[in-house]
């Protein structure tokens, strides 16, 4: 039933055979993936599996060596500016600017994605509200806990209403209760239409997603929704799933 | 004899309060988890424990030593791994660790068996610069830089954030078997399935403790009914359970929602039932029992 | 003591996998002394140099000899007719035009005065100005020959006064003007300064930076061995760089030592010294490697630069200025250097510099060691 409804549903990224080699190391290896509007996509790994590779060639900022892929629409290889206009990106570690205060750092980031100058006042405010941070508007994103400047940075992110959101490892370090906080935050943009493309070691956050993908040695060794990975693996969590799949690299330190 | 006790600490950096009066021991050879949000005053305690920060009331001894008086004393016994440390990325595995074995004054010879069960993991990469190394490597070989040179208590602050679940748990079990040789651990870690291998953790936050017990004993001190609910639409369920009366919280937990009631009388039946009237279909709720991170959510709201 | 080489080791692998830094910091001097050696030179050489000569007496032939025989003039053509000067400018063929008065030598000796007229192209006023001192170098260098050969002969002793014609400079070390001699302390006393002071901070910075000196402090090392282990590699650095400047000032520009080498590294080392510790003391004050880099570049370099007297002379600056500048490390040691290089003269002239760059290093190194912190607040 899953299936059917994926079918309907308009693919946002598709990617095929996409390769990237680094002289003799192939860091991304031949991978070919579709993700649906609107979805959550986990893309999961072990450290140096080539997720972030995969996910610079995506957002456009690397070429691929082989094979192609199109993000919004556009061709990752010869329209990477379109894609870039088209996306949100956020990292763990790159989020904010420290030194600006919380509503600079939205007029910043909207104008650089083009957001009309009337729109920025009003939207920052919409969205400081939703997060509960109205009083922290004028603040400097330093004096915030690193919670809060995360879902400050998500917020940022998804600030232009980007089709995707690639968010890389956008919770680590972060306790359980912002985590979940955090999690809210991804789920009200997915019901918007936004389709969040995430990375994550906390197998907890994978079962959050509608499908994830597991990269072993940049291959993607396995890509289905948690439950039918947990019934093909036979594992009670994910935690398990991964450690099945991902315990027998042979790159482990990369 | 404790290997670490702290008298109520306090520390603040202008007008932030760090911490406001922690105190606790830990006895040798025990394994003492920090559990806490960002900014609870987890590094804070790291830095004056090892002898970096001077606490501004309290007082606070590592192996008996007083960390202002004998802080030479301690220099030399404890091994530390910071929460941003990141080796020196220029020089290879091998140099790294020669490099902090004779910093300690000692070598790797002498001491390898303590780090034996970490380094041959990367031992094969030894010539390799640290930069290069995968963040679970990197996490090792902090490791055997930390006990390199046998210190009798380690502090390990958030050392597996940004490891992958493979090498986490491997870094794991070597911790486990650093505590078998009687060396005393005290990690902070935001991993709650970290937590629980732990003897005894500590909740912090703002700068105070909110408990310290054995994760058995916070776990059995949750006195509330726990629900799991699972059902069609996940995002939409959240929020039809946050809004009946009868619900207390609702976290998501995974693939399901960890609810507790308001109404210790009540239970999943009166759950199911509220969800169908508000339309949600291929509804389960069962009864369980509850986890650490429960406990976690539960003491921070 | 096994502790600290290895630390001092760490530093050597930390300068040198660093290959565009290593290549900045070693060829950085070479790279400054040519271009102040040839592009910044205020030399002029080859001059193209007509002359005028109606008299064609003893003196006129002398001074004519002298010039051709330098190696700044090149006499290119003797002409008959003073109106030819101009044309001999427009076609480029002379840059200078000399002219001898009538009678020369006879005026000279009777009435005690000879005119010389020398016509340069004044649209380049800073050649002009060369080429006219370097000749009216050579024509009193020629007055004083001339003199010395009359005044036995000559009856009335009186004369020797009245001929005297104006000394418009007096060059005593430098009687060629080479800028060379100028630049060569200034160089040493920017590198030295920059290589200890920037480096030396920035690679104890670097260690707060990534965490790394959190481990170091709980390690049993003790701080000031941390300290100095960071400062040898800079040390040697220096010590390869003051050695690179002084072979290429000597072999390529040609600027001799002229006083005691030993006393001339001795005042070095000191000066290394003193930026060393103004380095260390960089490395307590500031958290990021970029910090260090602004505060060592822009509050001791720039006026390292404008105020040590190694570009502008500070006689002509206002008072408060001058006062300014005797903080100023380099400028002390520049002026050391000059008397020790340059003039050659002994150590007992370069004292005063001497005792305040000592006195500076103890000062720094005393604040920057009490700053140090064991812990890290």
């Amino acid at each position: 039933m899953m299936n059917e409804v994926e079918q309907d549903r308009q693919q946002v990224i598709k990617v095929e055979h996409l390769t990237k080699r680094f002289g003799h190391f192939t860091a991304v290896d031949n991978i070919s993936f579709e993700v649906y509007k609107g979805e959550i996509f986990g893309f999961l790994g072990a450290n140096g599996a080539g997720k972030t590779t995969a996910m610079k060639m995506l957002c456009g900022l690397s070429k691929p060596t082989s094979g192609k892929g199109s993000v919004a629409g556009y061709n990752i290889e010869k329209e990477s500016e379109s894609v870039k206009a088209n996306i949100g990106y956020m990292s763990q570690k790159f989020s904010l600017y420290e030194d600006l205060k919380v509503w600079e750092n939205f007029r910043l980031f909207g104008g650089i994605y083009g957001v009309n100058d009337k729109e920025i006042g009003p939207r920052t405010d919409e969205m400081l509200a939703q997060l509960g941070f109205e009083k922290e508007k004028n603040s400097l994103v330093s004096s915030l806990p690193l919670g809060w400047k995360q879902k400050l940075a998500f917020s940022v992110a998804i600030f232009h209403e980007p089709k995707i959101v690639f968010l890389d490892e956008p919770t680590g370090g972060v306790d359980p209760v912002t985590r979940r906080q955090f999690w809210e935050l991804i789920y009200k943009a997915s019901d918007r239409g936004i389709t969040v493309f995430v990375t994550t070691h906390y197998m907890d956050e994978a079962e959050y997603c509608n499908r994830v993908s597991i990269m072993v040695d940049g291959r993607i060794d396995a890509l289905d929704s948690p439950r039918n990975l947990k019934s093909i693996y036979n594992a009670a969590n994910m935690n398990e799933v991964f450690i099945h799949l991902a315990g027998g690299s042979n790159r482990k330190a990369d | 004899m404790y290997s670490v006790t702290a008298d109520n600490l306090e520390i603040s950096y202008g007008t932030v309060k760090a911490l406001r009066g922690v105190s606790f021991q830990v006895s040798r050879g025990e394994m003492f988890g920090l559990i806490g949000p960002d900014g609870a005053g987890k590094t804070s305690l790291f830095r004056i424990l090892t002898t970096l920060l001077l606490a501004d009331a309290g007082s606070a001894t590592v192996d008996g030593f007083d960390v202002v008086k004998d802080y030479k004393e301690i220099r030399g016994r404890v091994g530390y791994m910071p929460g941003k440390f990141s080796l020196y990325q220029d020089l290879s595995v091998e140099e790294n660790l020669e490099f902090f074995a004779t910093l300690f004054n000692t070598t790797i010879k002498e001491n390898y068996h303590l780090i034996k069960d970490i380094y041959r993991h990367i031992e094969p990469f030894k010539t390799r610069k640290a930069g290069a190394l995968s963040g679970g490597m990197k996490q090792k070989l902090a490791l055997s830089c930390a006990l390199i040179h046998k210190p009798s208590v380690l502090f390990l602050d958030e050392p597996t954030t940004g490891v992958d679940p493979v090498s986490r748990k491997e870094f794991w079990e070597m911790l486990k078997r650093l505590k078998q040789q009687n060396i005393t651990i005290i990690v902070s870690t935001p991993y709650m399935d970290e937590a629980i291998i732990c003897d005894r953790i500590a909740l912090i936050n703002e700068g105070k403790f909110m408990q310290i017990e054995t994760p058995q004993n916070i776990i059995s001190a949750f006195g509330k009914k726990l629900f799991a609910v699972t059902g069609d639409n996940m995002s939409r369920l959240l929020n039809d359970v946050r809004e009946m009366d009868i619900v207390s919280s609702a976290f998501a937990f995974g693939d399901e929602h960890h609810v507790t009631l308001r109404n210790p009388m009540l239970d999943h039946t009166d759950i199911e039932a509220g969800l169908l009237e508000k339309g949600c279909s291929n509804i389960f709720v069962k009864e369980i029992n509850a986890g650490i991170e429960d406990c976690y959510m539960a003491l921070s709201q | 003591m096994k502790q600290f080489l290895v630390f001092v080791r760490k530093e050597f692998y930390h300068i040198f996998r660093d290959v565009r830094t290593v290549m900045i910091l070693l060829l950085m001097p070479v790279v400054q002394i040519i271009l102040f050696g040839f592009a910044l030179s205020s030399e002029v050489n080859n001059v193209k140099i007509a002359i005028f000569d109606p008299s064609k007496d003893h003196a006129t032939q002398l001074i004519t000899e002298r010039i051709s025989a330098s190696k700044y003039f090149k006499v290119v053509k003797m002409i008959s007719d003073p109106d030819d000067v101009e044309s001999l400018f427009k076609s480029g063929k002379a840059n200078i035009v000399l002219l001898y008065s009538e009678k020369f030598h006879e005026n000279l000796i009777h009435t005690g005065h000879a005119q010389i007229q020398l016509i340069t192209d004044g649209t380049e006023p800073n050649t002009a100005n060369a080429v006219t001192r370097y000749a009216t170098n050579i024509i009193m260098a020629s007055q004083k020959e001339l003199l010395q050969s009359q005044v036995p002969s000559v009856t009335r002793p009186a004369i020797t006064s009245e001929i005297i014609i104006i000394p418009e400079v007096k060059l005593l070390y430098n009687p060629q003007m080479k800028s060379s001699y100028n630049f060569v302390p200034g160089v040493m006393g920017l590198i030295l300064m920059l290589i200890c002071a920037m480096m030396t901070s920035i690679s104890i910075v670097r260690e707060k930076e990534v965490g790394t000196m959190e481990v170091l402090l709980v390690s049993p090392m003790r701080p000031i061995y941390i300290i100095i282990s960071k400062a040898v590699p800079y040390f040697v650095l220096s010590f390869v760089n003051l050695t690179t400047i002084l072979l290429l000032a000597v072999f390529v520009l040609g600027v001799p030592i002229s006083g005691s080498l030993f006393w001339l590294i001795f005042i070095s080392l000191i000066f290394i010294l003193v930026a060393l510790s103004i380095g260390l003391l960089i490395s307590t004050l500031v958290d990021t490697q970029v910090a260090a880099m602004l505060i060592s570049g822009m509050v001791f370099m720039m006026p390292t630069m404008v105020l040590s007297g190694m570009i502008y002379p500070v006689e002509n600056m206002p008072w408060i200025l001058r006062l300014i500048s005797n903080f100023i490390p380099a400028k002390w040691y520049i002026i050391a250097v000059k008397k020790l290089m340059i003039q050659g003269l002994s150590i007992d002239s370069a004292f005063l510099e001497l005792g305040v760059l000592f006195t500076m290093a103890m000062v720094f190194i005393l604040i920057s060691l009490k700053m140090f912190k064991k812990r890290l607040a």
